[in-house]
């Protein structure tokens, strides 16, 4: 035996999408996390309009803004990732453009996690 | 690619009319702009990460030419279409979560809670950029 998978296991992971419900699953969730989450980002923004830098930095020095915003953050790039996947897999069909389109997306969503992140903490020490 | 052992004869075969030739009813037209709204929604993403960049340099670090950006036409422009993104893909999504749960489907109440979510979107996007144009946002400061 060279692998601990299952039968079961394998026809569960390898259907013709190559994958189960995970994805699908994933997209519902955040979704769901992103309603709330949507409801204060405007709250926030609204509250933010025509203000100096000073406002934000105050607002997300607040824990429980910079956790909010740090999390409205993560739960919608990874949601974009999710949805732009299917849009591509749904619009390209040369398995070349595919991969090089998934990649280039998932690289920059994550670019931009990273940096958004680290701007919070910044503000948050500073 | 016509020796593509995968497609023979591609171009022989009698094909089903595609998408094009049909009239688009309304349940089309909310799909569609809820994927292009969640494009949309992905550019508002970058702004945002860039706009917080501009607040993590405090004072004198780019929030101001942020902020001169965006007031201009063409960034005021943008900024509209990424609020009404938000209101569109929020109520749509809702919808794509009631639909989730079975509820929905019948053909009367799904294009006529198309029309409402067009409505509720453009609406609500125009009273938040009017809440911050006469003066009631700011309210944080």
């Amino acid at each position: 035996m060279t692998t601990a998978q299952t039968p079961l296991h394998k026809v569960r992971g390898m259907g013709s999408s190559h994958s189960g419900t995970g994805h699908f699953w994933r997209e519902r969730i955040t979704a769901l996390a992103l309603i709330p989450l949507s409801l204060w980002f405007v709250y926030a923004m609204l509250g933010m309009v025509g203000a100096s830098v000073v406002t934000p930095a105050q607002f997300f020095q607040h824990p429980w803004n910079g956790a909010l915003m740090a999390a409205f953050i993560s739960f919608s790039l990874y949601h974009a990732a999710l949805g732009l996947q299917v849009v591509i897999e749904d619009y390209v069909h040369t398995a070349g453009n595919k991969i090089f389109s998934l990649l280039a997306i998932r690289g920059a969503l994550l670019a931009c996690w990273i940096v958004s992140i680290f701007a919070i903490l910044r503000i948050t020490v500073s | 690619m016509a020796d593509n052992p995968q497609r023979p004869m591609a171009t022989v075969r009698p094909l089903s009319p595609h998408m094009t030739i049909y009239r688009w009813p309304v349940t089309m037209m909310t799909s569609i702009t809820h994927r292009i709204t969640g494009i949309g929604l992905t550019v508002g993403a970058v702004i945002l990460a860039w706009w917080l960049v501009c607040v993590s340099n405090g004072i004198d670090g780019g929030y101001g030419s942020f902020m001169a950006l965006a007031a201009t036409p063409v960034g005021e422009l943008i900024l509209f279409g990424v609020t009404w993104s938000l209101v569109y893909h929020f109520f749509s999504g809702i919808r794509h979560l009631a639909w989730d749960l079975g509820y929905g489907f019948d053909k009367t109440l799904a294009e006529r809670n198309s029309m409402i979510i067009f409505a509720i979107s453009v609406i609500g996007a125009l009273a938040l950029f009017a809440t911050g144009w006469t003066g009631h946002g700011g309210y944080l400061q």
